[in-house]
């Protein structure tokens, strides 16, 4: 009997950790099975990234709809190219759909924010996005607005 | 002249015997966990061992991690709230906690708990084994003593500790939403919102559990270790017991150094 009860407290032990991985899963890291289905990749060039990192959110009216999967520099043209893994689901983007880094907050992090065009036909797997806006750098904003006030 | 010269050397000598011999005990220990090791699997009677030691290790372990998961959550969610609210950005109290709890304090203070909790017991255990002989019994009758005392042990503690640690994180953040939300008036979606967006199932949740992995099978190897070299006198098993804990605290704490550096990819 205690060998029993002994087993069953051990049985207990292990579900109360498989409870816990899921419990981490869904409800702390917010996993969700949208996550991990097919995804397609699209381009943008930027002159400027202005702190935008790999893994950054790609949002549209501020719902997350895919990531980014890679920034690196084109040596040809020297404009940063950020590489976008959209959710399939998304499939629906315009050929001139524009692309904006913003910034979550005032001090928060920098993410892609898209919006949808008019056009009738889509982006698909290797598209780009030619309608870009830079990040706002806030250095070069202060300096045009001590060279406009000294002009006045 | 020859005097002087012996004077001079023999604390040079001294510290070469005391590095030697630290060595000769690293080495005893690596081969005691290769002979530990199940290569064949654990058989029947093996897996009724098991279960007993996670049961002694984990089962048993489980209030004084909870208890204290709890306290360490809601001590962060104060913490947390008083630094943040100065910045203005009490929201982000969630993604501060959970992600303490989950990279660092989960695994650790688990593994500081379960040397003190679990490993003592073990080194205690074995000595008094081996101060009773029967560890030269099982010899005598032809039983590996490696394979029916450590093996089982060292198991159950590489299975109880990510276990343990996955609760402590858990029971703490819970603990820190607590605090946060019906004391200090943390918005609670945001506290769940900011954490859920921030926290990611691979990079926190699975590497934390790699850590506690990694302490769990240390600590244990550590405890059985000890306890199995131990002096079979009263004193030598305290000796042994003490040496557990103070080793595998250190341990732990050395170790994660590294982990985190490797995980996080800094340096």
């Amino acid at each position: 009997m205690r060998t029993r009860l002994m087993e069953l407290a051990v049985g207990a032990f292990m579900v109360m950790g498989i409870i816990a991985l899921i419990l981490m899963a869904l409800r702390v890291s917010g996993l969700s099975a949208a996550d991990a289905g097919d995804k397609y990749t699209i381009k943008a060039y930027f002159e400027n990234l202005g702190g935008l990192t790999e893994r950054a959110k790609v949002s549209m009216s501020g719902v997350t709809i895919g990531r980014v999967s890679r920034i690196y520099l084109d040596t040809e043209d020297y404009v940063a190219v950020v590489e976008m893994e959209i959710n399939q689901s998304m499939s629906s983007l315009t050929t001139d759909t524009s692309a904006a880094i913003l910034t979550a907050g005032l001090l928060g992090e920098k993410y892609i924010g898209l919006t949808v065009g008019a056009d009738d036909e889509y982006l698909e797997e290797g598209g780009v996005i030619e309608d870009t806006q830079s990040a706002l750098v806030l250095e070069e904003l202060i300096g045009q607005f001590l060279f406009n006030s000294a002009e006045d | 002249m020859a005097a002087l010269m012996d004077k001079i050397l023999e604390p040079v000598h001294k510290l070469g015997l005391f590095g030697l011999v630290r060595l000769q005990v690293l080495g005893q220990a690596g081969v005691f966990l290769l002979a530990s090791i199940p290569w064949g699997g654990p058989g029947s009677a093996g897996f009724k061992d098991l279960v007993k030691q996670i049961y002694s290790i984990g089962v048993r372990s489980l209030s004084i991690i909870i208890v204290a998961g709890f306290f360490v959550g809601m001590v962060l969610g104060l913490q947390g709230y008083t630094i943040l609210s100065d910045f203005g950005s009490a929201s982000a109290l969630g993604t501060m906690v959970s992600l303490t709890l989950l990279r660092e304090l989960g695994p650790v203070v688990t593994a500081l708990l379960f040397a003190g909790r679990a490993g003592s017991a073990l080194t205690a255990e074995i000595g008094l084994m081996k101060a009773t002989e029967q560890i030269s019994a099982m010899e005598m009758m032809g039983v590996d003593p490696l394979k029916r005392i450590i093996t089982p042990r060292l198991w159950a503690g590489f299975i109880a500790m990510p276990i343990l640690a996955l609760l402590f994180s858990l029971v703490g953040i819970w603990g820190g939403a607590y605090v946060g939300i019906n004391m200090l008036g943390v918005d609670e979606g945001a506290y769940w919102g900011n954490m859920q967006a921030s926290v990611e199932f691979y990079n926190d949740v699975i590497k934390g559990l790699i850590k506690s992995l990694v302490f769990g099978l240390v600590v244990t190897w550590i405890a059985v270790y000890q306890g199995f070299d131990s002096i079979p006198t009263s004193e030598g098993i305290s000796k042994a017991t003490t040496q557990t804990v103070v080793l595998g605290s250190l341990a732990v704490l050395g170790l994660d150094f590294i982990l985190t550096a490797i995980m996080l990819g800094s340096i």
